[in-house]
């Protein structure tokens, strides 16, 4: 008995939480019909929104991917000086305000900021795609590199001694032993990673200043036609997040398969 | 290295410098002013309850999704990582779409602080549950098979067995949410329809001092909330060294 009010109260929250608002906005998207939200999603400013989103992806996930599996490898294999403040350092993105992530960036390049010269120069970061590439690196930092540390220490470094021994160079050691066995822990880090760089809204809407038509990412777009009241707009923009979302969580399930119970 | 002093440190060290750079009294005077102060206090707020919620909710979803069987389970359980996915705009507004004015259920917290609650709920609702899950999958069921051969009713082999092993792993899920709720912006920034004194929490408020030029401001606010991930982050360092203690290992 006790065990299916639980069943259903778990249930019953997710769907009033989760499926519910997240169909709603589907069937808002499509209660005239796919034309109207076709032409919405096609429109030249959401096309240019959205191109300018994958670009930033583009960028921000193979940084970090690289980062963070170099940082990985470092955190685990070596010990230096720090090394538990720079684990601190690498969680920071996680835990703290989108905005001021933007905030922080908007004071060190902005007029007046440490790196604000740059501008004179004619390297423009803020309100340019620099800026909002640096935003959105900034929050999608942590997580190649926490999906790869737990996997590293459980591997352990015989293969690699035995590797070694064989006469393998350091770099032949990674490409044959150690990459082959962190593949899915990258590849989870970097579906995640993707799915972060792509919504990412507050940091960007802070250093982006949110130019219509030129550093509008689609999650900026979606605010401002709600914003303009073209409401069926954002819904058709808000779909097509929310189906990169849905592929981003099927994706994580095909990348590790699910603990059985 | 470089990569994370760029990327990262860089940017903070110029956040707290701004912050401080008319002086501690000016830093105290902004950071203290009564509309920050009110928004500070509504977002810790709403952030305690939302993290509280969580606690028994995430867990109870853990519970369900681990020991329960039933079909579609496999599909509920993908279901959790759709607010990692989701952007948190669209979590705004799907949320506004269903709970707010001229939503089909008649419900409408539009621009109030429970709206405020669930938007936080939303965007925070795997971190319990996926700190709590591999815990739950390792318990062995024994120690509880032997409580209850004993004669102990289910609240008292939950609350003598269960609930002692995953309390750590609901704290840092319940620290992370905490975080996570205090600094989210996104998800806020269309259904709390940002009242001043109301239902303007920190991370807007950030944003408002900002557009209106008062940088100095904005980067007080910011350094408080920045103080407080950290202080979040130490927080569940600690936790996670109270569960390998715990484990034994």
């Amino acid at each position: 008995m006790s065990r299916y009010v639980l069943r259903f109260g778990a249930l019953g929250y997710l769907a009033l939480l989760l499926l519910v608002p997240v169909g709603f906005v589907f069937y808002r998207a499509f209660e005239h019909g796919v034309g109207p939200a076709w032409d919405a999603v096609t429109s030249h400013q959401a096309m240019h929104a959205l191109e300018l989103t994958l670009l930033m992806a583009a960028i921000a996930v193979p940084a970090n991917t690289i980062f963070g599996v170099v940082l990985a490898l470092a955190l685990v294999r070596t010990r230096f000086p720090g090394r538990g403040l720079v684990n601190a350092i690498v969680d920071l993105p996680l835990a703290l305000s989108p905005v001021v992530v933007g905030l922080a960036l908007f004071l060190l390049y902005g007029k007046g900021g440490w790196l604000g010269g740059l501008a004179d120069h004619g390297i423009k970061i803020l309100f340019a795609v620099p800026g909002m590439v640096l935003a959105t690196m900034f929050v999608s930092l942590p997580f190649v590199v926490r999906e790869v540390v737990p996997v590293l220490r459980e591997i352990g470094t015989e293969q690699e001694q035995a590797a070694e021994t064989l006469g393998a160079s350091p770099f032949q050691t990674f490409w044959k032993i150690t990459l082959p066995a962190i593949r899915w822990a990258v590849a989870y880090g970097v579906v995640l990673t993707t799915a972060r760089a792509i919504g990412e809204f507050g940091a960007v809407s802070v250093v982006s200043g949110r130019i219509e038509g030129r550093t509008e990412t689609l999650p900026l777009y979606v605010q401002a036609q709600f914003e303009q009241f073209n409401v069926q707009g954002a819904y058709a923009a808000s779909v097509v997040l929310a189906l990169i979302a849905v592929a981003t969580v099927v994706g994580l399930r095909l990348v590790h398969p699910r603990e059985e119970a | 290295m470089g990569y994370l002093s760029v990327v990262v440190l860089l940017p903070l060290a110029a956040l707290i410098w701004s912050s401080r750079a008319d002086g501690l009294d000016s830093f105290w005077h902004q950071a203290t002013r009564p509309e920050a102060l009110s928004a500070l206090k509504l977002t810790l707020g709403v952030a305690a309850v939302c993290a509280l919620v969580n606690a028994v909710a995430g867990t109870a979803i853990a519970w369900v999704l681990v020991r329960d069987r039933f079909p579609g389970k496999s599909t509920v359980d993908a279901v959790i990582d759709l607010p990692f996915a989701l952007p948190t705009i669209v979590a705004g507004l799907t949320l506004l779409a269903l709970y707010g004015p001229g939503g089909p259920f008649g419900v409408d917290v539009a621009f109030t602080r429970l709206g405020l609650l669930v938007a936080l709920l939303f965007v925070t609702l795997p971190f319990v549950v996926r700190a709590v899950q591999p815990v739950l999958l390792e318990l062995d069921t024994e120690m509880e098979e032997a409580a209850a051969s004993l004669g102990a009713g289910p609240i008292a082999v939950f609350r003598r067995i269960v609930f002692p092993n995953l309390l750590p792993a609901i704290l840092s899920g319940v620290a992370l949410a905490f975080a996570r709720a205090v600094g989210e912006f996104g998800a806020v920034v269309l259904i709390s329809g940002n009242i001043p004194f109301k239902t303007e929490v920190s991370s807007v408020y950030i944003f408002g001092q900002l557009q209106s030029g008062n940088g100095t401001g904005a980067a007080a606010v910011s350094v408080v909330l920045l103080a407080i991930s950290l202080g979040v982050l130490l927080l569940i360092g600690a936790f996670r060294r109270w569960r390998t203690r715990h484990d034994g290992v």
